[in-house]
């Protein structure tokens, strides 16, 4: 009278769709958690940064409920010491007691948390977010594909027919079929050949080893030249090609004035750009330059851990810039987009020749430029010059950043999508 | 008992020898933990069979195996088999899930619903020791009590319930469709909230099949007459009438089922909004047997599976590991921590159930004197036949008030605490004496009564001639007052009514109290 049912392999996730009713609800609390996570965590968490809390009271379900007050008995079991009438002071906070309790900032159950996964963190994270002028070089979700050979298969069509290969391969074959034949053919001359020599030629023994002499020649001869298990195709398999291909230039400022705090800044706001267009762009070259009183192109990992100390000279950073963008990544074929990141610290006599530099070498050659100034008490020298070139380059973007909460929001603001795209 | 072990009486500890015992041979399912199909099927029908002997009688079951992610599945949905998509399901999964994963809580080793066939999942990853625990606690205990208790026979429809759920499903889908996710989300979300007071406590059996069919024709003579109602009327009131009218309220007389207030009477509820306050109504009164016989109905699935199961090892069909693997778990089921542990949350109802269906066994079995003066009519008395009417017919509150002894509640060491704000202190009201056995089962009866756990809310009035405004009274009980949620839950019953929501709190002198106001 009992039915077993096997129900393993149907589906498994019924609750996709509550889950997806669930984010959607609380999408602006998500984004707030999110953003939070961004500018509070270390920049080595980002990627796996997809626990999210949200204040449960923001998700309640409410009931009509009792509230503390008026009068109750509740019966509870394991009784060790009171006796009737016995009087005791009400616990603090303690069991039994329904209430409010704990701070908001508290953990626990004040608060609700559950897993984002890294597409929905990404997805929060980069929404309404594309880089600008993106027209000129149009990025299409899906990349174009580009043949490239990759060895050689046994199936093909005929126009891939690869005749050395499958040469190559029916002499193996020939050799190894015919193999035990022939061996058995060598031994069999050398008996005949060795009645013969004997003088018995003519005897019955001879005339049976002419005979399998001549079966073994035919089978040597019936094995195929070219059988259709020979046959080797070329194999090309699709490989994608970004349509349009872009590199992005970090550019830092790591001179003595650049103290920890601000340097944490700067990391945080290469990361969110890296990120970034790791999302946006299947192949994109980051370029990593760092200086002080000189400009070293430096691998990720140093650029975003070593110290120096000294001075400041913007403008041999912009001239290695240049340079390598001249050598390697023809403007042409590149997207190329800028982001750097100082405290605005400067020689008073660089920054004219900064301005310089940007406006004829550099800003001609860049889709877009976004500068940032950390933590600047007033604006500097540097800041002066650059909007100048900003009031007379479109693609050129500065912004100023006072504190960690800031990168964000100006993140967004720089890159914000374009009306027009 | 909670705090030690169920242990196996004498005979069932000593492993009878094969060779020597003249009892029977011993001729185990199975050994080993893993299970097959073959198995489950041997094991169910072996369960069966000591059942029927019991006279357990149950809906047919249909067994289904499920992974542990599909666990997850099932039990945020509260445990329907097909539901309507809203975000607090999507909540309780990830809550599910994430604790799961971390390995905070293991998952509920079973879930059954309350429908012909009865329905119960069992988990691929446990073992068969745990398969066959599940199936005798869910396919035989649970079941047979959907199947038998007073409240399932006459609130639920174990037959209708799945074409129900998956008409829900549909309508609910069809109006997001038309209407949006954002409009139905709304709805759902207050008819969720008052989900509560969304069935009816008192109302009679179901009728039969003539009698449904005049609660139809009513429900047609009440549409007709719903298109003249008197909440549309525009007219200025004549001044004496008015005054005549300010006397009587409507409706007459308060009512306590809320959702079936709203469905009927809200003014400005579209036809598929109503249809959408009726299917939460609907599931609400479905699980409200549930909610007022947890101890019950854990209680009963539990002595089952601890009787079905050693019935089977005292015959020498399970093996000694089997047994171990069983009580282990049974054990952790039963556990009831004391007040003063640090994993007490309140009275654990599977304890507390089992507890008490065991002690009904040993009245029956052997009663003491003291039983005898208690109990006189079960004392002594046949332990099946009288089980099976306490099942029968009791829930939670009546139950205990009828049949929790003086010898439980010594074992339990229960007391009650009196928390009085009007008092500096907590007073210790009884604990388990000669005085104090009446007054704590009177005490825990109404802690299960779920009229005393949730406020006493009904609908008072509505000012038909005026502002249409609902007035609802919140009847207090114990001085005790409404909790701060008091104010959203008013804008949900605001936002289903359509226009100004009050509610009043009356205490026990019948003094009258503005408590919350919602103006839309």
């Amino acid at each position: 009278m009992s039915s077993f049912v096997d129900r393993r392999l149907s589906g498994k996730n019924r609750s996709a769709v509550n889950r997806q009713r669930f984010l959607r609800r609380y999408k602006q609390q998500i984004r707030r958690a999110v953003a939070e996570a961004v500018s509070g965590r270390k920049v080595a968490d980002l990627e796996r940064g997809e626990r999210i809390s949200i204040p449960a009271k923001d998700l309640s379900e409410p009931v009509f409920q009792h509230g503390p007050g008026g009068r109750r008995v509740i019966v509870h079991p394991g009784n060790k010491e009171f006796v009737t009438g016995d009087r005791i002071d009400r616990p603090k906070g303690g069991a039994g007691q329904g209430g409010r309790g704990g701070s908001p900032e508290g953990e626990g159950m004040d608060e609700f948390v559950f897993e984002l996964t890294k597409e929905e963190f990404m997805n929060y994270f980069f929404e309404d977010l594309a880089l600008p002028d993106l027209v000129k070089k149009q990025l299409t979700a899906t990349p174009e594909v580009k043949k490239v050979r990759a060895g050689f298969v046994s199936q093909g069509n005929p126009a891939n027919l690869h005749v050395v290969r499958s040469m190559k391969q029916a002499i193996g074959r020939r050799l190894a079929m015919a193999a035990g034949p022939r061996e058995r053919l060598a031994e069999v001359e050398a008996a005949l050949a060795e009645l013969e020599a004997k003088g018995e030629g003519a005897s019955a023994e001879a005339d049976r080893l002419r005979e399998e002499i001549a079966a073994l020649e035919a089978r040597v001869a019936a094995v195929p030249f070219l059988d259709t298990w020979d046959l080797r195709y070329a194999h090309r398999i699709d490989q994608p090609q970004p349509t349009s291909r872009a590199v992005m230039f970090c550019v830092m400022d790591v001179s003595g004035s650049m103290d920890e705090e601000r340097k944490d800044i700067a990391k945080r706001f290469f990361m969110l750009l890296y990120l970034f267009l790791t999302k946006s762009y299947e192949k994109i070259d980051l370029v990593f330059i760092r200086h002080h009183t000189v400009a070293k192109e430096v691998d990720e990992d140093d650029f975003f851990t070593s110290r120096e100390t000294g001075g400041t000279v913007v403008s041999s950073a912009l001239e290695l810039m240049r340079e390598i963008i001249r050598t390697r990544y023809p403007s042409a074929a590149w997207n190329i987009y800028v982001a750097q990141a100082s405290d605005g610290d400067n020689w008073e006599d660089d920054s004219p020749r900064c301005r310089e530099l940007l406006i004829n070498d550099i800003l001609p050659l860049v889709q877009y430029y976004a500068y940032v100034e950390i933590q600047a008490e007033h604006p500097q020298s540097l800041w002066h010059q650059y909007e100048y070139v900003k009031a007379v380059n479109r693609n050129f973007a500065m912004q100023r950043i006072l504190g960690l909460e800031d990168i964000y929001p100006v993140f967004r603001e720089l890159f914000r999508r374009k009306a027009s795209a | 008992m909670s705090s030690e072990p169920q242990k196996p009486q004498a005979s069932e500890n000593t492993p009878a020898p094969a060779t020597t015992g003249p009892v029977m041979r011993r001729r185990y399912l199975s050994e080993g933990s893993e299970w097959t199909f073959d198995l489950l099927r041997l094991y169910d029908q072996e369960i069966a069979r000591v059942a029927a002997h019991y006279g357990l009688d149950t809906y047919p079951n249909q067994i289904e195996v499920i992974t542990s992610e599909q666990m997850i599945d099932a039990y945020s949905s509260v445990g329907m088999p097909v539901g309507y998509h809203h975000w607090s399901f999507g909540k309780q999964f990830m809550a599910t899930q994430k604790s799961y994963k971390r390995g905070q809580m293991g998952l509920a080793y079973e879930i059954v619903i309350n429908s012909n066939p009865c329905i119960a999942y069992l988990m691929e990853e446990n073992t068969m020791t745990m398969q066959a625990l599940v199936i005798a606690h869910a396919c035989y205990g649970h079941n047979s009590f959907f199947k038998g208790n007073y409240l399932f026979r006459t609130w639920t429809d174990a037959e209708g319930i799945l074409d129900y759920l998956v008409f829900a499903r549909n309508f609910v889908a069809e109006c997001e469709e038309r209407y949006g996710e954002e409009a139905v989300e709304e709805i759902l979300d207050s008819c969720h909230a008052l989900m509560n007071y969304g069935v009816d406590r008192y109302k009679r059996p179901a009728k039969l099949s003539m009698a449904k069919e005049k609660a139809r024709q009513r429900s047609r003579e009440a549409y007709l007459q719903s298109q003249v109602n008197l909440l549309w009327r525009t007219l200025p009131p004549k001044e004496a009438a008015a005054k005549a009218r300010q006397e009587e309220r409507f409706p007459p007389e308060p009512q306590e089922n809320l959702l079936y207030f709203i469905e009927k009477n809200a003014p400005r509820l579209e036809s598929w909004q109503r249809e959408i306050v009726r299917i939460v109504r609907k599931i609400a009164q479905y699980f409200y047997p549930q909610r007022q016989t947890q101890v019950m109905n854990e209680g009963w699935a539990t002595f089952w599976h601890y009787t079905l199961l050693n019935h089977l090892y005292e015959e020498g069909r399970l093996t000694d590991g089997f047994m171990l693997e069983f009580l282990q778990s049974h054990t952790n089921v039963v556990y009831q921590p004391p007040y003063y542990s640090r994993a007490y949350s309140g009275i654990n109802p599977y304890a507390l159930g089992f507890a008490m269906f065991r002690d009904l066994r040993r009245i029956c079995e052997a009663p003491t004197d003291e039983d005898h003066r208690w109990f006189p009519d079960i004392a002594g008395t046949d332990w099946v036949k009288t089980l099976d009417f306490a099942m029968r017919n009791f829930k939670d509150e009546s139950f205990i008030a009828q049949y929790l002894s003086p010898h439980l509640i010594r074992e339990l060491r229960l007391f009650a605490v009196l928390d009085d704000d009007a008092k500096d202190q907590l007073e210790i009201a009884a604990i388990h004496d000669d005085a104090g056995y009446r007054v704590i089962r009177q005490f825990l009866a109404d802690q299960y009564n779920l009229g005393n756990r949730e406020p006493n809310i009904q609908v008072w009035n509505v000012d038909l001639y005026g502002d249409r405004s609902l007035t609802l009274r919140h009847f207090m009980h114990n001085r005790r007052p409404l909790g701060d949620s008091t104010p959203e839950m008013l804008r949900h019953v605001a936002r289903l009514w359509g226009y100004d929501v009050r509610i009043e709190s009356v205490d026990e002198t019948g003094e009258v109290e503005l408590v919350g106001e919602c103006l839309v």
